[in-house]
């Protein structure tokens, strides 16, 4: 097998994997770069084949989740590059991929006016072309090549994939997670014992606390704030921790029978809610056992928000996008907010230089807003971070999960990616590679090669020898048959008869040489009645014409030309008797006993 | 389609024969012994196909067979056995081989041959495997033939090359169940077989097959429980399983180890790639640890669970399981835990934290960082964050028994515990507060702990808020911010949650009791008094202001510094808390006040002979008196009553006793009485007047029986048959009334005939008991029975009468412990005066929380009543999940009652008691019924539906002051 990095090597962003194994190529990811707006936001495909229809050479694509860096680039892949093979994902990133592919292609063309852009038509014809699958369950996307979903935990849906062309195998990750939260669970794999594992870096050099001291300090400083009759304003992207975070809080309310209302905002929100209500297998324990009793995402103390709801006294919790307080509704309450020392504001994630989000969350307690205005931050800014990636321990106990031989890091920064490989390397010992974009990288298989047998030479070899034993290697004798491209172990006759080829006889013969002064025949009797003696399990017969025969070897006493005192014992077997043969011819070169014949 | 007919035709005939069989099995039991073994033999002669065979085996494998033909019928199906071609009938014999061994009292020796004989040409692996089962079959019902058991063993040992799993399977677990446990008691050359079990057994450890790998491991288990000692050599086999692909291997593997770490804690083992050795125990634990973090979570509970027995580890293996290196961007950072210590420490209270607070700080060395971990590291941190509540709550209980038994290791594991009471399960979260109950003694709190436990008080589960506050009950608390902290928080529960009272105040008490020196500081903030100026008189009715005096009361008992600060009215308060919740308020030592001593002074250790004494003596003295006058007999009764009932009232560990006792000597006291030859000789005018005594008196007997035989716990038999016996009397007290009193003769017939019933079944309940009632009423009556049965009614009455008169008071024999059942209802307390509002027509629900004390079988038993002022009565049955077990013998009862009636033109109280429901026919040692009691029904449902035959309030009734509005148009 080998993989490249069209997208996301030794980068966050823009995840894209090309793997060729057992002469299959298999697409892991389209994803695409936030932070550029020019060709570089999607991936290279003409690294791919720089010639010739990518449907031509891709078997298929996979796409691990419905994050826009792992699925983004997708309708341009598929519709305006030209793909036409099958895409596979699970049923939930099916579902809500498009929503946010919809959403980013509206904020692209409609907003910032960007022509030469995929359109909906172009989403809705890719979507398509997608196969969904279920966990555990494996699809044959032609006859050798089969994948298999894997539950992965960083979003609702989110899958790692086992690839398989025979005995050949890679599992390819995407964004996983391995401690589980409020709403998902960890990330499972069996021991799969792949020959590559691909993995996610993201936190190759962070050992996390534990979370519930992160829940319990977000509960408590919004219960405090609640109680205090302050506001809480929390920032966050539409999909993915929201939820998390709605159903901390809905739990909360509903223990500590608060009153207090909480408001979500955005439709796209809805939208996504609805799924999650839908894909409640995908989604932890506490939350598959009770929703006979009720759905936890059907929110009894999250109601929708409006935009009047913000001017209302009384304390009140908020859930506003975007996350990073750079435009938009989280914006324009904060503005309102921001004056009373009383209220909150909580970033449950990481927020990009330059937007306000960042700049509060460094300290600046007066920001310069559009028209020169100077807004004075006295409410509190909190930074919880809530974050959904395997850290350096998590990745350590999937890849013994899975017991990889060989390990290969993406999506990460190259130092990081480098301490953790020289601890794979150190703890596992297998080998661990982390190629740049647009690099390379080879691995050797050493791949078993399956050989039909058929059944009654099966059971006449296993009938020789001692009683099989599974763990060991068993030494069978037969003819490997390599004919129109299968391997088979046949008899030798059938090989023969197959092939439509003579058989040839190679016999060897012997003589041994015996003094003996009596007549031939007498000789003959001796050696006769000398083998039986010694050769107990075997049938040893005397011809009439005086000559021996000891199973299928064959032995003739004739007088020597010369010397009549002497007699010449001709031995001849045949190839397969080699063993025998071998051992008379050692037998009667001892000599005959002098016995009383 | 004529021949298919013909067969199904043949088909019901034969089926006739068979049930004619049954039939005659049913009437005559000698038949059945040689019919069952020739009506199957017949049977299976007859069966033209396998299938009709099977069918056959099927049917007879539904009845019982007796013991005397086991070995008949073992026979046939041998017979048979050896002439079967189909594997499916041949592996229901085998099958049925070993359902016959298991009846009792067979002894299946006989047979056992000819099982291991059929194993020597069977070809199916199924039979062969099932035959094998019925070979452990035959060994285990064999406990005491060591030789067959070995013999037995060789067989198995022969099949373990077997190529099947199944039959590789069953010979492990013959080995494991039969294998010889005691070394050397078997003589050394016995044979083959007899060499090391363990090693034939470990052996298989590597076997192909991860069923059979698993079936070893069992097997070896099952060698140890046997009393087997497992060698050592073991463990490293064993700890080559933990990597197995097969999780059923890997779980089986955990528990071998840890038992060979119980066996051998302190053997030395080298570490491997290393030099260095460590003892086996903590090898073990590290090995355990390792599989918390498994990939299937049955392993992950399985280690989780065997992680909390494993005492003998060191300490310093102990507290690396709650240790997590954090780091970020290869930069050593803290733990949430260490941050907030670090806070406390340094004696800041509440930062404002700012963000980067938990920057990272010194740079790690690459090298140094051991990512996973080859020791214990970690395990619980992993354990107690895992996805899975049974992995959590597996590590909770690990977690608890493993700080009981290490004072450090409880410190250190608080934190993670607190953090555990924020569990999204409620399970866990109850089960981590009862866990940091459990070690409450080896710790202190912090305040941030503190703070983080009290804030679980807002918990809109009751079972949570109760569970915490029976932690705070046993807490250490550091500091008197703490303790003010402690006493906001719980006081802020008790206006969100009212009726969370009676536990807060409880709670409140011992936190006083526990910390004086840190309480008295607080007094006069908590009292608000002030130096110069006089303060209000707060509200003596405010559960608030009750709650923080039950505080204060109880710190200021052992110190005797505190009541100076108290004001007047506090004195005064104190004096009416310590005689209304004289449970809750100590006595103190008030300044210029005597000491009120206790009735019983505290110093004088109760002694139970003394009163015991007393209590058999007096009732010695009653049976005693057989030939006394009336007049006396009545005397004394009434005295020795008055004596038990007291002796109940001061001794309340022998009330239960005296109690019965007494209300025995009452039901006789009034039989005397109503049997009284004066009252009976009188003219007819005075009938009337005895009459009405008599009536009343043998319906108040008949209630006090039913009282005791079914509101005290710990009646025997002995006791139940005198308690029938009492009420036999009464009933027939109350023939000779109803006789003397009706006119017509038609009734009484039917009256006589029931009564004579009665004595019937009392005979035959009783038959074993009745040579103890030499001269009782019963003993006479039964002497007359046949005179009796045949006379008139007349004549009945009066034979019943004189032998009434005549018969002798039996002694009632006293079981060990004796307790009655009470129940105080806590809630409602039917003390307020605002009534419930609600609109007529429909229901408002009211809370009822009682503790019931001695009931058995509460879910049965007890039921709510509600008596409206109208007399109308209302029945309740909860649901069997309203009752709680807080204690052996004590039951919390919380329930909703749901109300309803017509409307009312002003408040008007209603009564709620909690009754006993009862039915003689029910013999208690038999399992109940399952009944749906579910149903709340309105009203009582008739009692053969449910049942009960009658009911008796065993509860104050509590009154509860309710209006029904009309409904506004």
């Amino acid at each position: 097998a080998f993989s490249l990095c069209p997208g996301a090597g030794q980068d966050v962003g823009r995840s894209c994997i090309l793997v060729s194994i057992a002469g299959k190529n298999v697409m892991l990811d389209c994803g695409m770069h936030m932070g550029y707006n020019d060709d570089r936001r999607f991936p290279d495909f003409s690294y791919i084949t720089q010639n010739g229809r990518l449907t031509d050479f891709l078997d298929c694509v996979i796409i691990s989740h419905f994050h826009l860096d792992h699925c983004g680039a997708l309708p341009y892949f598929s519709e305006m590059v030209g793909y036409d093979g099958p895409i596979y994902m699970t049923h939930p990133t099916k579902a809500i991929c498009p929503i946010l592919l919809e959403d980013y292609r509206k904020i692209t063309v409609d907003k910032k006016g960007e022509t030469n852009f995929f359109t909906s038509q172009m989403i809705k014809d890719c979507m398509k072309k997608v196969v969904a699958v279920h966990l555990h369950q494996t699809v044959q996307v032609d006859e050798e090549l089969e994948i298999k979903a894997y539950y992965a935990g960083h979003v609702l849906g989110a899958a790692m994939f086992q690839i398989k062309v025979g005995c050949e195998s890679v599992v390819y990750t995407g964004d996983y997670n391995m401690t589980p939260d409020r709403h998902l669970g960890a990330a499972w794999v069996d021991k799969c014992r792949p020959d590559l594992l691909i993995t996610e870096s993201t936190y190759a050099t962070t050992i996390r606390d534990s979370k519930r001291c992160r829940e319990r300090d977000f509960l408590k400083k919004v219960h405090e704030t609640v109680e205090r009759g302050g506001k809480v304003l929390i920032p966050v992207f539409a999909l993915g921790r929201a939820q998390e975070l709605c159903i901390l809080l809905e739990t909360f309310w509903e223990r500590m029978n608060l009153k207090a209302p909480i408001y979500f905002s955005t439709g796209l929100t809805e939208k996504a809610n609805h799924y999650y209500k839908l894909f409640i297998t995908w989604t932890n324990q506490k939350i598959r056992k009770t929703f006979v009793q009720r759905n936890m995402f059907e929110f009894k103390h999250i109601k929708a928000f409006d935009r009047a709801f913000a001017d209302n006294p009384g304390p009140m919790v908020v859930f506003a996008t975007p996350g990073m307080l750079h435009a938009g509704q989280s914006l324009q309450i904060f503005r309102k907010w921001a004056g009373n020392e009383k209220n909150m504001v909580i970033m449950p994630g990481y927020c990009v230089q330059g937007t306000v989000g960042h700049k509060i969350l460094s300290g600046q307690r007066k920001l310069e807003m559009e028209g020169r205005q100077i807004l004075e931050v006295k409410m509190q800014v909190e930074y919880m971070s809530f974050s959904a990636h395997a850290d350096a321990k998590g990745i350590m106990q999937l890849i013994r999960q899975a017991e990889p031989r060989n390990v290969l890091l993406v999506h990460g920064e190259a130092k990081k990616m480098e301490f953790l490989k020289q601890k794979i390397e150190q703890e596992f010992h297998v080998s661990c590679y982390m190629p740049a974009n647009g690099e390379t990288t080879t691995i050797l298989t050493n791949p078993s090669i399956p050989v039909d047998i058929s059944l009654g030479l099966l059971k006449r070899e296993t009938a020789i020898g001692p009683v099989p034993d599974a763990k060991k290697p068993k030494l069978m004798h037969g003819t490997l048959l390599m004919k129109d491209n299968s391997f088979r172990l046949v008899s030798p006759e059938q090989a023969l008869k197959e092939l439509g080829l003579a058989e040839h006889q190679l016999r060897f013969t012997c003589r041994v040489h015996i003094q003996d002064p009596r007549k031939e025949h007498e000789t003959g009797l001796r050696v006769y009645n000398h083998l039986k003696g010694v050769l107990k399990d075997y049938s040893v017969q005397h011809l009439p014409d005086g000559s021996i025969t000891v199973e299928s070897i064959l032995i003739q006493a004739t007088a020597h030309s010369e010397d009549q005192g002497t007699k010449v014992l001709l031995v001849s077997w045949t190839y397969q008797d080699e063993e025998l043969g071998s051992y008379l011819t050692s037998l009667l070169k001892k000599g005959l006993p002098q016995s009383t014949a | 389609m004529a021949a298919h007919l013909k067969k199904r035709v043949y088909e019901e005939f034969t089926k006739v024969v068979q049930q004619q069989h049954e039939d005659l099995s049913t009437k005559k039991l000698r038949l059945t012994k040689p019919s069952k073994s020739a009506a199957l033999h017949v049977d299976l002669c007859k069966a033209t196909s396998p299938a009709d065979a099977l069918q056959y085996l099927l049917q007879f494998a539904r009845k019982p067979v007796e013991v005397e033909s086991v070995e008949g019928v073992v026979r046939i199906l041998l017979e048979h056995y050896y002439k079967e071609n189909d594997a499916s009938v041949r592996l229901k014999i085998a099958s049925l081989l070993g359902l016959l061994s298991k009846t009792a009292g067979f002894s299946p020796d006989c047979i056992m041959d000819d099982a291991i004989n059929t194993l020597q040409n069977e070809k199916s692996h199924q039979v062969l495997a099932q035959l094998l089962d019925t070979l452990l079959v035959i060994g285990t019902k064999l406990p005491e033939n060591p030789s067959v058991r070995m013999r037995l063993v060789e067989v198995a040992c022969k099949h373990l090359t077997d190529s099947s799993h199944g039959v590789r399977n069953k010979c492990l677990q013959l080995i494991g169940c039969l294998g010889p446990v005691e070394k050397g008691v078997s003589k050394e050359a016995e044979s083959q077989a007899a060499k090391d079990v363990q090693k034939i057994i470990g052996d298989h450890f590597n076997d192909q097959d991860p069923r059979v790998r698993t079936a070893a491991i069992k097997a070896m288990l099952q060698l140890h429980e046997r009393g087997l000692k497992l060698q050592q050599a073991i463990y490293s086999q064993a700890c080559k399983l933990l990597a197995d692909d097969y999780e059923q291997v890997r779980s089986a593997a955990v528990q071998l180890i840890w038992v060979l770490s119980q066996l051998y804690p302190e053997s030395i083992v080298p570490i491997p790639s290393s030099n260095e050795e460590i003892r086996l125990v903590d090898d073990a634990f590290g090995k355990i640890c390792h599989m918390v973090s498994d990939g299937s979570w049955v392993v992950r509970v399985q280690a989780a669970k065997l992680l909390g027995s494993m005492q003998q580890v060191s300490s310093h293996f102990l507290e690396q399981t709650l240790d997590k290196k954090l780091m970020s961007d290869l930069r050593r950072k803290r733990t949430a835990h260490e941050r907030a210590k670090e806070l406390y420490s340094s004696g800041e209270f509440s930062s404002g934290r700012k963000w980067g607070d938990d920057a990272p700080k010194e740079e790690i060395d690459t090298g140094a960082v051991n990512l996973i971990e080859s020791g214990a590291c970690g395990a619980f941190v992993h354990g107690l964050e895992d996805e899975m509540y049974e992995v959590r709550i597996a590590a909770v209980e690990a977690l608890c028994m493993l700080a009981q038994s290490s004072p450090s290791f409880a410190e250190k594991c608080l934190d993670f515990l607190v953090d555990m009471f924020n569990d999204e399960i409620e399970e866990v979260r109850l089960q981590s507060i009862h866990t940091m109950r459990k070690i409450s003694n080896n710790i202190t709190l912090r305040e941030d702990q503190l703070d983080t436990v009290l804030a679980v008080l807002e918990d809109s589960s009751r079972d949570i808020r109760e569970a915490l506050h029976e932690l705070l009950c046993c807490t250490n608390v550091s500091t008197k911010e703490g303790i003010h902290l402690a006493l906001v928080e719980l006081l802020k529960n008790l206006t969100k949650y009212p009726t969370d009272r009676e536990s807060i105040w409880k709670c409140l008490k011992f936190l006083g009791s526990r910390h004086p020196t840190l309480v008295l500081p607080l007094v006069p903030e908590l009292l608000s008094t002030h130096p110069f100026f006089d303060t209000p008189e707060p509200d003596m009715d405010d559960p608030a202001y009750i709650a923080v005096l039950v505080l204060i009361f109880n710190a200021a008992k052992s110190c005797p510094t505190m009541p100076a600060l108290f004001s007047d009215h506090t004195f005064r308060h104190y004096a009416y808390l310590r005689d209304s919740l004289s449970h809750l308020v100590p006595p103190l030592r008030l300044p210029g006040r005597k000491l009120v001593s206790s009735p019983v002074s505290p110093s004088i250790t109760p002694h139970e002979d003394p009163s015991q004494q007393f209590l058999h003596q007096s009732l010695e003295r009653v049976y005693n008196l057989q030939h006394l006058d009336p007049q006396g007999i009545q005397e004394l009764l009434e005295f020795t009553i008055r004596d038990l009932q007291r002796l109940g009232e001061l001794q309340s560990e022998l009330a239960g006793m005296a109690d019965f006792t007494a209300t025995y000597l009452q039901c006789q006291l009034l039989l005397t009485k109503a049997l009284q030859e004066k009252l009976w000789n009188v003219a007819a005018p005075l009938y009337l007047k005895q009459n009405a005594l008599a009536s009343a008196a043998a319906k108040q007997i008949l209630e006090e029986t039913y009282k005791m035989e079914f509101m005290y716990s710990g009646v025997e038999s002995r006791q139940v048959v005198i308690i029938h016996h009492m009420r036999l009397q009464a009933k027939a007290l109350q023939l000779i009334v109803t006789a003397r009193t009706t006119r017509g003769v038609e009734p009484l017939f039917g009256m006589c005939e029931k009564f004579l019933q009665e004595v019937d079944s009392f005979q035959r309940c009783f038959i074993s008991e009745l040579p103890h009632m030499q001269g009782s009423f019963v003993d006479k009556l039964l002497d007359l029975m046949p005179r009796l049965v045949t006379s008139k009614p007349s004549e009945v009455v009066k034979i019943l009468q004189t032998t009434l008169r005549q018969s002798t008071f039996l002694h009632l024999p006293l079981p060990e412990q004796l307790h009655r059942a009470t129940a105080n209802i806590i809630e409602p307390t039917g003390e307020s005066d605002n009534p419930l509002r609600f609109t007529s027509g429909l229901v408002v629900a009211l809370d009822v929380d009682a503790t019931l004390e001695h009931v058995q079988d509460p879910q049965g038993t007890v039921k709510v009543q509600v008596l409206y002022p109208d007399g109308q009565a209302q029945l309740i049955h909860p649901k069997p999940a309203d009752f709680r077990n807080p204690g052996p013998g004590r039951h919390r009862l919380i329930t909703q009652v749901y109300l309803s009636h017509t409307a009312w033109t002003e408040p008007c109280q209603i009564e709620v008691r909690l009754l006993l429901a009862y039915n003689s026919n029910r013999s208690k040692a038999s399992a109940r019924i399952p009944k749906s009691t579910w149903s709340e029904s309105l009203e009582a449902l008739p009692p053969s539906e449910n049942g009960i035959e009658g009911t008796i309030p065993f509860s104050k009734p509590v009154k509860v002051y309710i209006m029904p509005k009309p409904a506004r148009r």
